[in-house]
């Protein structure tokens, strides 16, 4: 039997064919490919066991853990990373980001690409998430500078633009 | 109240914000030169013993392979406080050691390298504990150090007067002290919970060998000029060595520790002529890269009613693990902050830096002070609680005045110049309610059936923030655009960003024309390192020099083209007007001529006289039957003199939860099995972290008094917050249950024994 050839993945709108075994091997997790194969260097490998956060994108708007997924697991879907949000190409920035910039929601910022990416489904999901919802959606950040009461600030902020 | 500014004291969007939000910021495993390969690390599954034998020839011809080191192939460079830690030794010291160094074309090939790796140990026996590690027979780790204790002093530290600086306080009579006590209290405390300050980032290095004697090294750094000057010496001062930085992804001071990594890069690029990357992983973070020191503490205190301490005496057992790093600098600065806030004429604290067979314990926020503290104020409480006193009445007493004077690290007698912190301890005391809380020593605030509240207090000052010479440059371009040089790198509290608004400030010139040198040590001058609180003030202050510097020379040719003397101008957006008569005006672009630039140079020189100061007041719910100790309200308060960005601030602050702070006294610890010399917590699951589902309320009171020593009246504040917490915590929780607890973490395991449940545990 012919084993098929060819991963497509669509990341941040743009469409890519990777070779298996070339461009992809079977061990390579989608974090590698990101970063690695891609260049999309803003996802960030913090513990690659699943532990803390640092490396979710949306896969299909739904947040994973991509040191966790295999990319040969993600042949067809749609791959949203910290470089596809807002508008790059015209210079625009998603209110998450406009938000986290103004309340500096962040210190050494390794963990922020990560939390950024979980907050953007959340609120794709849910036009007024709790706080309670905010937290559960951000209980797998592991944040060590403790920038936690920052970032809560900077999504209530967007929260708040929203309904108002 | 504090003077307003254009800059100073607003909330601005930090320089790399952008960057750091649309994940262009630059961190070390994001980087890739041509060429590179990647390093990795074969580690020692023993925590001692001799390699008898190793073959590398099999990893060797693996394809892809490009180098192979051993014991044999490296050169004869030590690191460490004294040099003591080889590149790699024919014997290993902890589970975790470099036994072999490997350099491949990709990361798996490096792995499938190691597992080739043949390697005969024999086996010999291992100590871990600090008290074993110096009796008479104990395993020897070092055949220079006898008894496996470390000479004290640190000659990075020294003065004229005490060349290697400070090795122990003594001071006064203690015997006289004790003899004046109304009461004596005798203890042992332990702070041995070697946390691991965690930063997301594991530690990493890239090197690169430009020609045979210049070597380029990316690091994820604090200090990296310093850096450099190491690395130079560490390879005997026979390479030019360029250090660049990448944004460090947290550090905490654990990046202070970073030499090792990065000499196996070096040594791993000159074997193969690539470049070559060595990131750790996390499992390598956790258990072979930096730990908390282990600190034990058998004291012995003399305390008056009144709360005037009489005397202070005991002998401190620093546990450094398999090699020190700098830990005798970190005991020396220990001894400096204790009498900032304890008030004593007679000391006798004799610390002994230990060798064992574990992780390296080193430089983490807090820095040997947040380590002596947290076993030394629990002495003091039990004094106090015998005596009735009030803690905050104790530490309003015993804070640093004014004029008092105290040992510093260079081993030299200092008197303070500082604001007065009583009207911190005040406010603080306030915000938090102390005196509705305070019920009295070894009495809940509340009790709600089994869960007891129980509230605690500390505190923790520095004399750092004046510490270490600072040297920058400011160059302002024709068109109103200014670049700052300083050898500062971005670690997680904005001081890239807050360097820029001195700047912005003193020239009068928008944030946004205020930019940063590239982070290498060979475009910018002399810079210690972003460490300890030096980032305002000692950094600041050269900064400062050299925008004055910078704008006095742009005045003096702004003078001759409108004919008037240089005292009378003055700047703003770029434009220089007569102070007087403010028609009379020039465009710096019209004052300099197209083609010209002016250079300010500014340099700080070291000064102890200047402490900072904090305290954190805590409440905690401890359930009695399960033993678990919930955090639920932090108040912090310091005094800053003035805020430079707000927004950095509170983050700095609100991080005394975290980078093995406040939480060491409640759940974090690295877990290591003493039968085996095994770190157990090698994983971000097994080692506990404080998530988003636990945050208490936190309040920081920050009070503004300016420093009248800095230009803007600024002190910094940031690197103290993980310090007051954890005594204070012990404290909340010995009030919540009753019983005095003297070990970290206050675990449940450890509360249940303390009320005498463990077997009904």
């Amino acid at each position: 039997m012919k084993e098929r050839k060819v991963i497509n993945l669509n990341v941040n709108g743009k469409s890519y064919e990777l070779l298996l075994n070339k461009d992809v091997f079977p061990h390579h997790t989608l974090a590698y490919t990101l970063r690695e194969t891609l260049n999309l260097t803003g996802t960030k490998v913090g513990c690659d066991h699943g532990a803390c956060g640092a490396c979710t994108v949306l896969i299909d708007g739904e947040p994973i853990l991509s040191c966790l997924t295999l990319t040969i697991e993600c042949d067809g879907k749609t791959i949203t990373t910290i470089e596809g949000l807002g508008n790059p190409e015209k210079g625009e920035l998603h209110p998450l980001q406009e938000s986290f910039i103004n309340h500096t929601a962040f210190q050494c910022g390794f963990c922020t690409p990560g939390i950024i990416m979980s907050l953007k489904a959340l609120l794709d999901r849910k036009e007024a998430p709790t706080e309670e919802e905010i937290k559960e959606a951000l209980s797998g950040h592991f944040c060590r500078c403790i920038s936690h009461y920052h970032v809560l600030h900077a999504v209530s902020d967007v929260i708040k633009r929203r309904v108002t | 109240m504090a003077k307003k500014y254009r800059f100073i004291g607003q909330p601005t969007p930090r320089k790399d914000a952008l960057s750091i939000v649309t994940g262009k910021a630059i961190y070390i495993n994001d980087v890739k030169l041509p060429n590179m390969l990647i390093g990795k690390v074969l580690r020692s599954p023993y925590p001692h013993a001799i390699i008898k034998e190793i073959k590398v020839e099999k990893a060797k011809s693996l394809p892809g392979v490009k180098a192979v080191l051993t014991y044999k192939d490296v050169p004869d460079w030590k690191m460490g406080l004294p040099p003591h830690l080889r590149v790699l030794d024919q014997k290993v010291r902890f589970v975790g050691d470099a036994v072999s160094l490997v350099a491949a074309e990709t990361e798996e090939i490096a792995q499938e390298a190691l597992d080739l790796i043949e390697v005969e140990y024999e086996i010999l026996p291992a100590v871990f504990d600090a008290e074993e590690a110096i009796k008479e027979g104990a395993p020897q780790l070092y055949d220079e150090f006898p008894n496996n204790i470390l000479p004290l002093g640190n000659p990075w530290f020294g003065s004229p007067e005490a060349p290697e600086g400070l090795k122990e306080l003594r001071l006064g009579d203690v015997e006289k002290g004790f003899s004046e006590a109304d009461v004596v209290v005798e203890g042992t405390f332990y702070y041995e919970n070697i946390a691991n300050p965690l930063p997301p980032e594991p530690p990493g290095a890239i090197a690169y060998w430009e020609d045979p004697e210049t070597v380029h090294v990316w690091l994820s750094s604090q200090g990296f000029y310093m850096d450099k000057i190491s690395l130079y010496y560490i390879m005997q001062r026979k390479y030019n060595v360029i250090v660049h930085a990448c944004q460090c992804g947290g550090s905490y001071g654990s990046k202070g520790t970073i030499l090792p990594i990065a000499i196996y890069a070096i040594v791993l690029a000159k074997a193969a002529g690539q470049p070559v990357k060595l990131c750790y992983t996390k499992e390598e973070h956790l258990t072979s890269f930096t730990i908390r020191l282990g600190t034990r503490l058998k004291g012995k205190v003399g305390m008056k009613k009144d709360g005037t301490v009489t005397a202070i005496s005991g002998n401190w057992l620093v546990n450094t693990g398999y090699y020190s790093a700098v830990t005798q600098g970190q005991v020396a600065v220990g001894l400096g902050e204790v009498q900032l806030v304890i008030r004593c004429e007679n000391w006798d604290l004799r610390p002994k830096v230990i060798c064992t067979n574990r992780d390296n314990s080193s430089w983490i926020r807090g820095f040997g002070g947040q380590e002596l503290k947290s076993v030394l104020l629990p002495l003091l409480y039990m004094a106090m609680a015998k005596l009735d006193i009030d803690p905050v009445e104790f530490f309003k007493k015993n804070v640093i005045k004014n004029g008092q004077g105290y040992y510093w690290r260079d081993g030299r007698w200092w008197i303070s110049r500082v604001v007065d912190f009583t009207k911190t301890i005040d406010k603080g005391a306030e915000v938090f309610g102390w005196k509705e809380k305070w019920k009295g020593w070894l009495k809940p605030t509340v009790v709600n059936g089994p869960k007891r509240r129980g509230v605690g207090v500390g505190v923790h000052s520095n004399a750092d923030i004046g510490e270490d010479d600072a040297e920058a440059f400011v160059r302002i371009d024709p068109d109103h655009r200014v670049t700052l040089y300083v050898a500062v790198p971005e670690q997680g509290g904005g001081q890239r960003s807050n360097l820029c608004k001195f700047v912005a400030e003193v020239l009068q010139i928008p944030l946004e024309n205020v930019f940063l040198s590239p982070p290498d040590s060979d475009t910018n001058p002399y810079e210690f390192g972003l460490v300890g609180s030096r980032g305002t003030y000692a950094i600041g202050s050269a900064v400062i020099e050299a925008a004055e510097d910078a704008k006095r020379k742009l005045f003096e040719r702004a003078s001759k083209k409108l004919g008037v003397l240089p005292e009378r101008l003055e700047t703003s957006d770029g434009i220089i007007y007569v102070k007087d008569d403010p028609k009379r005006q020039i465009t710096w672009r019209r004052a300099m001529g197209p083609t010209y630039t002016i250079w300010g140079y500014g340099h700080y020189e070291p000064d102890y006289s200047l402490c900072n100061f904090m305290i954190s007041f805590v409440e905690v719910e401890v359930d009695t039957e399960t033993g678990k100790v919930d955090l639920i309200r932090v108040v912090n308060a310091t005094d800053a003199g003035q805020i430079i960005d707000p927004l950095c601030l509170e983050n700095q602050l609100n991080g005394c939860l975290g980078s093995a702070g406040i939480d060491t006294a409640i759940f974090e610890e690295t877990v290591l099995d003493p039968k085996i010399g095994r770190i157990l917590t090698t994983n971000l699951i097994d080692y506990k972290w404080r998530s988003f589902l636990d945050l208490p309320e936190i309040k920081n009171v920050i009070l503004e008094t300016p420093f009248s020593s800095h230009r803007f009246g600024a002190v910094g504040v940031g690197e103290i917050a993980t310090s007051p917490g954890p005594p204070a915590v012990l404290m909340a929780i010995s009030n919540a249950i009753g019983k005095w607890i003297n070990a970290y973490p206050a675990s449940p395991w450890v509360i249940l024994e303390a009320l005498g449940k463990r077997k009904e545990a």
